[in-house]
């Protein structure tokens, strides 16, 4: 039975679950209910100056008769006095000593403000703090959220205020919402931050109402933009986790990261760890399904680990990172074709329209006598029988294929289409080796043309 | 009281209509296939895919103006087609789970179209062909709605005094209520296609005066008489295709017996029993002389039949209605063994002399087929075992008349479906054949 339990920047705690600073931790009975149900952890709902929400704060993005996919919010941090919030806190803390409170915070960005607050949270027995510079509405407005953690010169000088404050951990949230994720981490590092968590949600807007052409969600007749997560950031997160995970000064700091972004399965985990992270938030998820999702999402990581010999999270946590690489150093030799595995495939054809249409037309239709033929049917045929029995196989010209994979992911039968690696043609052999080697090839056609000749590469 | 008023009408529609919501996930379930096999196996080839597509985005519209481009019956075939043969037997999904519920999904989109009153097709310029359809049945309707798309003049005359053919008067209406025919039927005419009811050709409507008025004759006429048996008492079996009629269009006047015998092996036989059994009949017996594995209805209609508590008697050839009083009391049967097999691949039943034996039953029902159209006959038109000849562009013997639907098939399934299909492709050679000969065919 494998552990586990982690330590985060100190902060222990029995799995890495912890449900994200959002409506799921808004009271002391929702969290203590989530800790009932087997949460790792919770990061309170931010807690700060006083605030109104509005009616119609959630969005969501359907596809395909999938709910909610995406969520987008307008909901600013806690709209219940600062005062119930810390004496909740002290209480779940005191009845929960084995689970993680973390505190999220947000004030205004004074030194004095910072203090104060630090000092409050410290009061209740929480385990750290959480610097919300990431909530991308309503609060960015009034300077704080996103409008600090988008200037890497606010989150190291808030950052250090509250270091100097503070005796206990100290995270800070990055937003996602910001050309380069990197300069708020590095700032935050340099501000004596303790941990890092990200990614906060998304700036969008999900939908237009087409009978009104009002934006939805509807807020009396007005919307905006609101924070976006859910399945459909995953992603995204998973991204800026290696981002910033991969990132050297990060790296040399060793500043542990949290991350969150679209988790919704145990699978979903194992990849934040493997990309890095220490221990995981999750909010859509719970949200859609309630706080039981923690039962499956512990027993399902725990059997994997089981089944691979990992006794711990620290066995495998950030095993993928030292793959990350860049474009330049792909060893542009490697080349993997498509195979369609006969007997699986169902001809629903989907890679054929995929591959001709949009990709390099390497996917033919072969009848049952070998020979290519065109989709279509003559219109008298008649009835299941000639349908199924003459429909041809779709099949890869594999000296075409160049590998791109749409088919591979167009197909909805589970293993039918196999990327199949080749022995490369040629020795190995990077942009940035080629680039330095031969910088005329890089650089002009001519020149790149006489190259792919002397070396055999057919570009289809 | 309220309990008899709530009491659902025991012929009423097997499947309710499918909600916005379980359209929407079933919609979404398809998989959008290429050159789909679902179309392809369609005898009318709609896009399929295109149309629950387009339920799926809730063009609920366009959905319906997808299936009528190629059918303009939709509503009858979403009902009546055999689907487990057709689109939804070929549904690549089929081989490890459910196939997409093909029928149901068009039956929604046409329900939507006929919520909102949608004409199949926008008015097209007027044509110069003037043409004639007999009969108002699928494939006549096809036909004529397709010709309306084209914009010539059509007029159909029906000898009876409903439209709709087979859908109005010999689909049960646990599968096709009668309004749905109806108002299908209403929807092509309302393109501006005429009618004229209670004109039957070879009686008060001769070929000679149709060919002088009009530029091409389509007959859609349908098979003739139902088969009879030829045993001692046979006047006193009921035709099993007057059953249905009468349970659609006088339900409370019908009544069955206590103990049902249908006679006949294929689907409509099976829709008697069915009858038969939901007005309250004790026992139903379908009497076959081959076996289970011989009989020409659908393997689901007839697990169909035996969930409804019909049962079977094989291997037995009526020889007698045992008559009491005048009424009947039983069906004298002898055994039948199986012998070679005959033209159809069947094999042959042969009785065994002496093994005669009676099943009790107060009604008898027989559904043996239909003999072949005796138009064909009476217009000297050519004929393949009897039902009309025709040409590749649906041409009988005789030109410019033409012809689809049961009345030419001699062999094989007839289902609606392939004579709307054939009323389709009619309509497009009639249609060429007037644009080359600019309005004379």
């Amino acid at each position: 039975m494998s552990d586990l339990s982690i330590e985060f920047a100190g902060i222990k705690s029995p799995n890495p679950f912890w449900l994200a600073s959002a409506p799921p931790t808004n009271s002391g009975a929702q969290i203590h209910k989530a800790f009932e149900a087997g949460w790792g952890g919770a990061v309170w709902k931010t807690i700060g100056p006083p605030v109104f929400n509005v009616s119609n704060r959630y969005g969501a993005w359907h596809f395909g008769g999938q709910k909610m996919l995406g969520i987008n919010n307008v909901e600013l941090i806690s709209d219940r006095p600062l005062e119930v919030n810390l004496q909740e806190i002290a209480e779940v803390k005191r009845a929960w000593p084995d689970r993680a409170v973390i505190v999220s915070a947000m004030v205004e960005s004074t030194p004095t403000s910072w203090r104060e607050i630090v000092h409050q949270i410290e009061d209740t027995g929480a385990d750290g703090i959480e610097l919300n510079y990431g909530c991308p509405h309503g609060m960015s407005e009034r300077g704080m959220g996103s409008a600090v953690g988008q200037v890497p010169e606010y989150c190291e000088q808030i950052t250090s205020w509250v270091k100097h404050a503070a005796r206990i951990p100290l995270i800070v949230k990055l937003t996602p919402n910001i050309t380069s994720i990197v300069g708020p981490a590095r700032a935050a590092i340099a501000g004596g931050a303790d941990a890092i968590s990200l990614i906060n949600t998304i700036n969008s807007i999900t939908a237009v109402d087409l009978d009104t052409f009002q934006i939805s969600p509807n807020i009396g007749g007005k919307g905006g933009h609101g924070g976006y997560a859910g399945p459909a950031v995953k992603p995204i997160a998973l991204h800026l986790l290696a981002t910033v995970a991969g990132d050297a000064e990060v790296m040399r700091s060793g500043v542990p990261i949290s991350a969150m972004g679209g988790i919704s399965s145990w699978n979903d985990a194992a990849e934040f760890l493997l990309l890095g992270a220490q221990s995981l938030q999750i909010c859509t998820a719970a949200m859609h399904y309630g706080f039981r999702i923690i039962e499956d999402l512990c027993d399902g990581l725990s059997n994997w680990m089981d089944e691979r010999g990992l006794a711990s999270i620290a066995d495998y946590r950030g095993q993928s990172l030292p793959r990350l690489s860049a474009f330049q150093d792909f060893d542009l030799s490697f080349r993997a074709v498509a195979r369609i595995d006969q007997d699986k495939c169902i001809k629903c054809n989907l890679c054929y329209a995929a591959c001709n249409d949009t990709a390099h037309q390497c996917i033919d239709l072969v009848s049952a006598d070998g020979s290519v033929v065109q989709p279509g049917h003559d219109i008298r045929s008649n009835g299941k029988y000639e349908a199924v029995t003459n429909r041809p196989q779709p099949m890869v010209r594999e000296d075409d294929c160049v590998g791109c994979r749409l088919c591979y992911n167009v197909c909805p039968v589970e293993n039918c289409i196999e990327m199949v690696e080749l022995t490369p043609a040629r020795a190995s052999i990077t942009w940035d080796q080629l680039s330095n080697a031969r910088p005329e090839v890089t650089q002009s056609w001519e020149a790149m043309k006489k190259y792919r000749d002397v070396n055999g590469i057919q570009i289809h | 009281m309220d309990l008899l008023e709530e009491r659902k009408d025991p012929l009423g529609e097997l499947l309710p209509p499918l909600t916005d919501h379980e359209a929407s996930v079933e919609a979404n379930r398809c998989l959008y296939c290429f050159d789909a096999p679902c179309t392809h196996a369609c005898p009318t080839h709609i896009d399929i895919p295109k149309f629950i597509k387009k339920i799926a985005t809730g063009n609920l519209v366009g959905s319906a103006r997808a299936i009528f481009e190629e059918n303009l019956l939709g509503a009858t075939c979403a009902r009546v087609c055999p689907v487990q043969e057709l689109c939804e037997g070929a549904c690549v999904l089929g081989a490890d789970h459910k196939p997409i519920s093909i029928g149901r999904l068009q039956r929604h989109a046409m329900e939507s179209a006929a919520a909102k009153g949608l004409a199949p097709f926008p008015p097209a310029a007027a044509a110069s062909g003037r043409v004639a359809v007999i009969g108002a049945g699928p494939a006549s309707l096809s036909c004529a709605g397709e010709l309306r798309r084209f914009g010539h003049a059509v007029t159909i005359f029906e000898r009876r005094e409903l439209p709709g053919g087979l859908s109005t008067y010999g689909i049960i209406k646990l599968r096709e209520p009668m309004e749905i025919a109806l108002a299908e039927a209403e929807m092509i005419l309302k393109t501006g296609v005429q009618l004229e009811l209670g004109r039957e050709l070879g009686g008060n409507l001769s070929l000679a005066d149709l060919q002088s008025e009009y530029h091409a004759v389509f007959l859609g006429v349908g098979p003739g008489e139902s088969n009879t048996l030829h045993i001692p008492g046979s006047e006193h079996i009921s035709d099993g295709l007057v059953l249905i009629e009468r349970s659609k269009t006088d339900p409370d006047g019908l009544t069955v017996g206590r103990n049902v015998v249908v006679i006949g092996a294929g689907n409509t036989a099976i829709d008697c029993a069915t009858i038969a059994k939901r007005l309250g009949a004790e026992t139903v017996t379908m009497v076959y002389r081959r076996s289970e594995h011989e009989m020409t209805a659908f393997d689901h209609e007839v697990e169909f039949v035996k969930l409804e508590g019909v049962g079977f008697k094989f291997l037995a050839q009526p020889t007698r209605v045992v008559l009491e009083a005048d009424k009947i009391v039983g069906l004298e049967c002898a055994r039948v063994e199986l012998g070679p097999l005959d033209n159809s691949g069947r094999a042959t039943p042969v009785a065994v002399p002496g093994s005669e034996f009676v099943l009790p039953t107060d009604q008898l029902i027989t559904a043996i087929g239909q003999d072949p159209p005796r138009l064909a006959k009476l217009l000297g038109l050519k004929t393949h075992e009897g039902f009309i000849s025709v040409s590749d562009e649906f041409e009988t013997s005789v030109p410019g008349v033409f012809a689809g639907g049961d009345c030419i098939r001699s062999t094989g399934a007839a289902f609606t479906v392939m004579g709307v299909q054939d009323g389709k492709l009619a309509a497009h050679a009639i249609h060429s054949r007037l644009a080359a000969k600019g309005g004379k065919p």
